[in-house]
């Protein structure tokens, strides 16, 4: 090229222009491939916070000292309450869906700690929102993933004081986990577990205990705006988990549930499902 | 300005192909391992292409494999239950004892060919050779210990009260690019050193590969024999089906069911994975209870003593009377001659697989 007689020197100068700028846009999108759009003034999205808000009954949820009743009348004190929110979708008023990124959309909530609670979803396009859709549980694609595909909240070292929500004898993640004490209790030691998980297997399968829930937000809407990050706050009723439309579940007659008993964790499954309720949006 | 455009078409080219090639002719990184599949294998399951071999990562593996830090109590590692010298087996226990010799219910099964598990455990829990780790870790008869503890452990090493000091932010620093320690490099590291635990190398596959010499006559009559009873389970060059099955025995006092309790399913009822045959010769006690100290026992229990019970397998349904499979005494004795050829005695004396002197945990 540096000797081809047919190029004028007119010709090199705009070619070499416009090379140099193409270069430089090309090693600046190379060098920086996480960049935001070009446009940083007009962002894609703003924020919604979804807030999941433990209680019994219309009691607030205290762990270890309150004690509450069931509804075949058995007291129980919750000290643990740890479930998985996974596949968020949000439906505007137009019917336009925006779901949340498969990777960004797995939250482990603990009522042990505050924040927790607060689901924040990011680049949510701006709009009046007025019904969202969400997993309690891990999908069976997700459940059955390597393992670099499980960071954080999925990554199956769960955490310290045996806190962990993953069966590492039977891979899987536990869904919801409910444990207390109770007069109803075992007798050993007065606790009750109730570990639910189970996936629908990996090649065979078993019970399927994730379970949709959505949730119409009637006359009200979450506007999101550049300014405003609107909050939905959920009621998620303990006593729910217990007492719902599958079975009553009697701690007397039930102090453990964990994988072994597919069916009665099914029931649990059916009755969780319904413990979520629209409180208000703020 | 010729030499500008070619300076500019030179960076140009070397932006846009920056995601296909390693950009630096100097390499710095972790040194390629390429992992060969012996002759007549199918294809591993693993999927190498997520988690590619280097040396680094495979002795990182290795001295994890090899460590007691893994335990509670800092005394039990992989290694404890899985020996070499009885193919990373228990040699002689039954049941396998983990911290502060806690007894677990199950025979500490041979971690080889590893590769080609389409499940793992004697009930198919974990079906990812990278989760494997996690459940003896856990398990309190086990290791007893929370892998983010392990974490931690490792991220504080070089310890000055360790009898060996590894430091494992520099191992993984030299496996993984940086000194961070998490537990997807933890179990790829133990991933890649299991993908090297292949075991090839018997009489019987110097046989397979053409030398008739290499099996005496009546070890070829015990091949016969064994692929006329044996073989539908005990199935291929890796000498399993990776199924799971009743093969009739008694349960125990513990009325251990096995597969059920992954499955939930009663038709799983008493099914357990059936094993790979290779080194069977040294991997006693048998059965996933080890209740079986020998090789004859194991086929008595075949000919003898097999369970009629709702989820015996079909195949041990062979005549109207008795279950179980029909051997006379001289064919059991050639059916052992022949399965003694599975031992691999490379496969047990490879250095590259023995413990890197750690000593920690036996």
């Amino acid at each position: 090229m540096r000797n081809n007689p047919i190029l004028h020197e007119s010709m090199y100068k705009y070619f070499a222009t416009a090379m140099a700028v193409c270069a430089v846009f090309l090693l600046f999108s190379c060098s920086t491939p996480a960049s935001p759009s070009p446009k940083p003034d007009t962002p894609a999205g703003g924020k919604l916070r979804l807030e999941f808000d433990n209680v019994v009954g219309d009691k607030n949820l205290v762990l270890g000292s309150v004690t509450y009743k069931n509804a075949s009348n058995e007291d129980f004190v919750v000290t643990k309450f740890n479930y998985f929110i996974s596949n968020i979708k949000l439906t505007k008023a137009d019917g336009n869906v925006f779901v949340v990124p498969q990777d960004s959309s797995y939250f482990l909530v603990k009522e042990d700690t505050k924040t927790s609670q607060f689901v924040t979803l990011n680049n949510v396009p701006f709009g009046d929102y007025t019904a969202a859709e969400f997993m309690i549980g891990v999908d069976s694609i997700r459940n059955t993933a390597p393992i670099e595909k499980r960071p954080g909240v999925l990554d199956p070292s769960g955490s310290m004081m045996d806190d962990g929500m993953y069966w590492a004898w039977n891979s899987g993640y536990i869904f919801v986990k409910l444990e207390g004490t109770s007069s109803k209790g075992n007798p050993v030691n007065g606790k009750f577990y109730y570990h639910i998980g189970l996936f629908n297997g990996y090649n065979e399968r078993t019970a399927n205990n994730t379970r949709v829930v959505k949730m119409d937000f009637g006359q009200l809407k979450a506007s999101v705006t550049e300014s405003a990050v609107p909050e939905v706050h959920f009621l998620v009723d303990v006593q729910k988990v217990f007492d719902g439309p599958a079975a009553n579940i009697s701690i007397a007659a039930y102090n453990s549930i964990m994988g072994g008993q597919p069916d009665k964790s099914q029931q649990i499954a059916d009755n969780y499902v319904k413990m979520f309720s629209l409180d208000h949006i703020h | 300005m010729n030499r500008l455009i070619f300076l500019l078409m030179l960076s140009l080219i070397c932006c846009s192909t920056a995601e296909q090639k390693a950009p630096l002719p100097v390499r710095t990184g972790p040194t390629p391992i390429a992992w060969t599949k012996p002759a007549g294998f199918p294809d591993p399951v693993y999927d190498l292409s997520r988690n590619p071999l280097t040396e680094e990562g495979v002795q990182l593996g290795r001295f994890l494999f090899y460590d007691g830090i893994l335990s509670r109590t800092n005394l039990v590692g992989c290694g404890t239950c899985h020996q070499q010298a009885a193919a990373f087996t228990h040699h002689g226990h039954e049941l396998s004892h983990g911290v502060d010799d806690r007894l677990g219910v199950r025979n500490s099964p041979a971690t080889q060919n590893l590769a080609w598990n389409t499940s793992f455990f004697w009930d198919g829990g974990v079906h990812d050779m990278d989760l494997v780790p996690f459940n003896p870790i856990e398990n309190p008869v086990e290791m007893d210990q929370k892998v983010v503890n392990v974490l931690d452990k490792l991220r504080s090493t070089p310890s000055p009260t360790a009898k060996i000091p590894v430091d494992y932010p520099k191992m993984f620093k030299a496996a993984f690019g940086t000194d961070e320690i998490n537990s997807e490099r933890m179990m790829k590291a133990l991933s890649q050193f299991m993908m090297t635990m292949v075991s090839a190398n018997s009489k019987y596959d110097y046989y397979r590969a053409g030398d008739a010499n290499a099996l005496t006559a009546r070890e070829k009559q015990g091949l016969v024999l064994f692929q006329k009873n044996c073989s539908s389970c005990h199935q291929g060059v890796l000498f399993t089906d990776n199924s799971f099955r009743n093969n009739g025995l008694m349960p125990m006092r513990n009325n251990d069911q096995g597969r059920i309790a992954i499955t939930g399913k009663p038709r799983d009822a008493y099914k357990f994975k059936v094993p790979s045959l290779r080194n069977v010769g040294l991997t006693a006690p048998y059965m996933h209870d080890g209740r079986y100290h020998t090789l004859e026992e194991v086929l008595d229990h075949y000919t003898d003593s097999v369970q009629k019970t709702p989820t015996l397998d079909t195949l041990l349904i062979q005549f109207n009377s008795k279950p179980g499979i029909a051997l006379s005494d001289t064919e059991k004795q050639l059916l052992i001659a022949f399965l003694k050829t599975l031992s691999d005695e490379q496969f047990i004396r490879d250095a590259k697989l023995a413990d890197p002197g750690i000593r920690t945990a036996f």
